[in-house]
């Protein structure tokens, strides 16, 4: 009997401090999206959405991202590609070295580009004789994009490509398909659930970039100045416009998140029918 | 049986791979040649090999007339080009395709010339040469083994190989469907006349595939002969309990361990 009570009584300690825990970090997880939407009310989010900044923001935020998209899948899906099959050792530790800027702070990555592509950069020089010069413009932008958010494409990929089943490539290779043939109709059909959920993954990383923008890109309205930098300089002015934008943005990625999840079924079925 | 006509594939290979050593010799002509051995006695490896998808160090393979590998000449050709039937264990049917886009799917590998409409067609009468037509348009994923075999064959055939490789064809079925899947590829096999490998780790599967069975043991042949011979004077103790042999291994005069089909018929 004694044994019994204090069975339950561990029993609810445990489950206050599950709840407890839990709770405490879902609340601040939670409460500032609350506050994100319902401070100041509607009024002030129409008004802050009617700044100067918004359009010319969410127009560069819209075109350069999407132009970072589709540079990342055309490089990323071949480089993928040969590192999923390659046997070569260094592969594996290039693998490692594309991952880099996932985990460097976005201002290292725009230090960097700005040391490597910027008018006293180790290759500005030679860009600026052949008439480019890429540092503070819109190109700008997408370089800094397609250099933070590649590696989620790239890793996605990869990842699919090794799942997919060796034998099937053997047969399809004894089959007498060509290399061409192989990828185009056997692995990227396989793998398209996988691709696109990274392609989707590193569209919202290009869309959230910030660090390495700014320091690559800079800040002009217009020109440079993307949605999260619009975000920046409108705190300046009132913290309601910022607000604004920054539920433009939490919609955009709202969005994505609800077409990850139709997507995700992808993977389902395509892992059901393959271990079948 | 002699003569240029028999179709012929011969393969001498020497190869390192990871801590283990394949060193082979073996030919196959109209006879069905069964390679049995051990787990990690090299026989998967043996059939990657043949198909380019593992390099030898030495070593020469050949079929019908046809350099496939030749470490002096470096001569190497790539998988898609060597004319081989794979057929793994899984069978690799492609499970975004259904039955007859799988086997149109060869078709397309083979012949450019041919269209869509032409192909869908020709792969819809390989589907009935198989007396599964009725399924051509079904995933294979959701059919069952007997059927999932039959499209497997359909496909590597519409491909018009010049040889055979199976692996484990029966080791993922059901009882049932072992038996009907060893009928029907025993009569396939007979039908088509190709050089045939089969790797298997069923003794029934021999018996009703092979005539000939080479045993490999470490990555060499311990040794090969007809079927008969084999059950007779097991090679290693390994073939002694696969066909249930009384017989003391290695104790008979065993047929050589050079593989041919000439010298096991002496």
């Amino acid at each position: 009997m004694k044994q019994t009570v204090s069975h339950a009584r561990s029993r609810r300690l445990y489950d206050t401090a599950m709840v407890g825990l839990g709770g405490i970090l879902l609340l601040f997880l939670v409460l500032p999206f609350v506050a994100l939407v319902f401070d100041g009310g509607p009024e002030a989010i129409w008004r802050g959405l009617g700044c100067s900044l918004t359009w010319p923001a969410l127009r560069l935020s819209l075109a350069t991202t999407l132009v970072s998209v589709v540079l990342v899948v055309v490089g990323g899906t071949p480089l993928a590609w040969w590192l999923a099959r390659s046997r070569w050792r260094s592969a594996r530790w290039l693998e490692i070295l594309l991952q880099l800027p996932v985990v460097i702070p976005p201002a290292v990555g725009g230090i960097a580009l700005l040391l490597a592509f910027g008018r006293r950069g180790l290759f500005g020089g030679a860009l600026e004789r052949l008439g480019w010069t890429p540092a503070f413009s819109a190109v700008a932008v997408v370089m800094a994009q397609v250099f933070v958010s590649a590696p989620f494409y790239l890793q996605a990929a990869v990842q699919a490509f090794g799942r997919l089943d060796p034998s099937l490539l053997a047969v399809a290779r004894s089959l007498g398909a060509s290399p061409p043939r192989l990828l185009l109709r056997v692995a990227l059909p396989l793998a398209r659930p996988w691709l696109i959920g990274g392609a989707a993954m590193s569209w919202a990383r290009a869309l959230g970039e910030f660090g390495a923008t700014l320091m690559f890109a800079g800040n002009m309205t217009g020109k440079t100045q993307t949605l999260p930098l619009a975000i920046y300089t409108a705190l300046e002015l009132d913290i309601h416009t910022a607000q604004a934008l920054s539920l433009l943005l939490v919609s955009f990625a709202f969005a994505l998140l609800l077409f990850l999840r139709r997507f995700n079924r992808g993977p389902e079925v395509a892992r059901r029918l393959a271990t079948q | 049986m002699t003569g240029a006509s028999v179709a012929r594939l011969s393969v001498a290979v020497e190869a390192v791979l990871g801590a283990f050593a394949l060193d082979v010799s073996l030919e196959v002509g109209a006879e069905p040649l069964a390679l049995v051995g051990p787990n990690g006695s090299g026989k998967t490896s043996l059939l990657l090999t043949i198909l380019g998808l593992r390099n030898p160090a030495r070593g020469r393979i050949v079929l019908c007339d046809e350099v496939l590998f030749d470490a002096e000449t470096a001569i190497d050709l790539p998988t898609e080009e060597r004319h081989l039937a794979y057929l793994p264990q899984d069978l690799g049917l492609f499970p975004h395709l259904s039955a007859v886009e799988n086997v149109a799917f060869a078709l397309a590998c083979r012949s450019q010339r041919l269209s869509a409409r032409q192909r869908r067609d020709e792969a819809m009468t390989w589907l009935e040469r198989f007396g599964i037509g009725q399924l051509a348009g079904r995933n294979p994923a959701r059919l069952s083994g007997g059927e999932r075999q039959r499209i497997a064959l359909a496909r590597a055939l519409a491909s018009s190989p010049k040889a055979l490789l199976l692996d484990e064809p029966t080791a993922s079925l059901d009882v049932e469907a072992r038996v009907e899947v060893r009928a029907f590829l025993a009569e396939s096999i007979r039908a088509l006349g190709l050089p045939t490998i089969l790797v298997t780790h069923d003794a029934k599967d021999v018996e009703a595939l092979a005539s000939r069975v080479a045993v490999l043991e470490n990555g060499r042949i311990a040794g090969c002969g007809l079927l008969g011979d084999i059950r007779q004077n097991p090679p290693t103790s390994f073939a002694s309990k696969l066909f249930d042999s009384s017989r003391v291994p290695g104790a008979g005069a065993i047929a050589s361990p050079s593989c041919s089909e000439d010298v096991s018929h002496k």
